[in-house]
């Protein structure tokens, strides 16, 4: 239990990474939640990323997490217009309730 | 144990329990404030590892404007959480399954390697920048492309998810003040040839009484 290593950052995101499966799992039925495990997923790759470019030394990470800022925030603006329109034609947001193309 | 290592823990600890009440919340508003506890968390921790551009970012884009939208969206929808509810822990052995999956295998790559603890020696002329102004250079000189296109990409993002939510309402009386100043004469009087009317004295009264008598007699113009 000395200083913090690489090894450490990269553990935690890696649990980050393995609870929001795990959310995916729980929640499959309510959209909302999912986006946010997807946020969540994001944020452990971002950290990834910027641990490996604070113990490696190169900027490129950090440049790298900051356009994985902006497609997320792209992606979850989208993503919350779709569930909004998604929710005023159909009255829910129930992913089992999404069977309109089962035949 | 330094200082730093044991904020590092305390930060882990509040990132790890915030991100388990994301998913396990029963009501999608707390699911909501949790996560953005779990952004503000791994902004601390982006901040422990001197990246204090993209921690300032974090809290800006996800706790100020991402999380807001989830909030609003959440609030504006009117869900019934208790469907969502119903066996909530009846795909918990798959999921466990494979989250411990995940874990072993980052675990087996992470134990051979990476044990290095000691960040790189930053050059002191560069140290002396900062962080802001490092990542500045190298986006404004290696990526000044890639920014083009995010920017693009965020501005065709913001125009879709207007136009997705965007809808005419039927049930609303609106005037469109254009249409009210281009009017012209012509759309609001019309003037239509005829015939003059003329009053006919000289027609028999007595027979067109007598067979119409609704009619008025100089009804025939």
């Amino acid at each position: 239990m000395g200083s913090i290593t690489l090894g450490h950052v990269l553990s935690l995101g890696a649990i980050l990474f393995a609870l929001s499966v795990i959310g995916i799992f729980l929640n499959r039925r309510n959209l909302i939640v999912l986006l946010m495990a997807i946020e969540l997923m994001l944020l452990a790759v971002n950290l990834n990323f910027v641990a490996f470019s604070h113990y490696l030394g190169d900027m490129t990470g950090q440049v790298f997490v900051f356009f994985i800022l902006t497609v997320a925030a792209a992606e979850s603006a989208i993503g919350l217009a779709i569930l909004v329109v998604l929710f005023r034609n159909r009255a829910s947001i129930n992913v089992e309730e999404l069977d309109t193309l089962k035949g | 144990m330094d200082n730093q290592a044991a904020l590092f823990y305390v930060f882990s600890a509040v990132l790890l329990i915030a991100a388990f009440r994301v998913i396990t919340a029963r009501s999608t508003v707390h699911a909501a404030l949790f996560l953005v506890l779990a952004f503000f968390s791994a902004s601390c921790i982006w901040m422990l590892l001197q990246a204090e551009f993209l921690a300032i970012t974090l809290v800006l884009v996800y706790v100020g404007a991402v999380m807001v939208l989830f909030l609003f969206v959440v609030m504006m929808l009117d869900i019934n959480t208790d469907q969502f509810r119903q066996n909530f822990w009846q795909h918990l052995p798959l999921a466990g399954l494979i989250g411990a999956i995940i874990a072993v295998e980052m675990a087996l790559v992470l134990m051979s390697g990476f044990r290095v603890s000691q960040a790189a020696p930053v050059d002191p002329r560069l140290a002396e920048y900062g962080n802001t102004r490092l990542l500045g250079i190298e986006i404004y000189t290696h990526y000044l492309y890639p920014l083009q296109l995010a920017a693009v990409l965020l501005f065709v993002a913001m125009v879709a998810a207007l136009a997705l939510t965007l809808r005419k309402r039927k049930d609303v009386r609106a005037m469109d003040p254009g249409l009210q100043v281009r009017v012209k004469r012509s759309d609001r009087v019309r003037i239509v040839q005829m015939a003059p009317e003329v009053e006919d004295a000289a027609a028999p009264e007595a027979p067109a009484a007598e067979s119409s008598p609704g009619q008025s007699p100089k009804g025939a113009a």
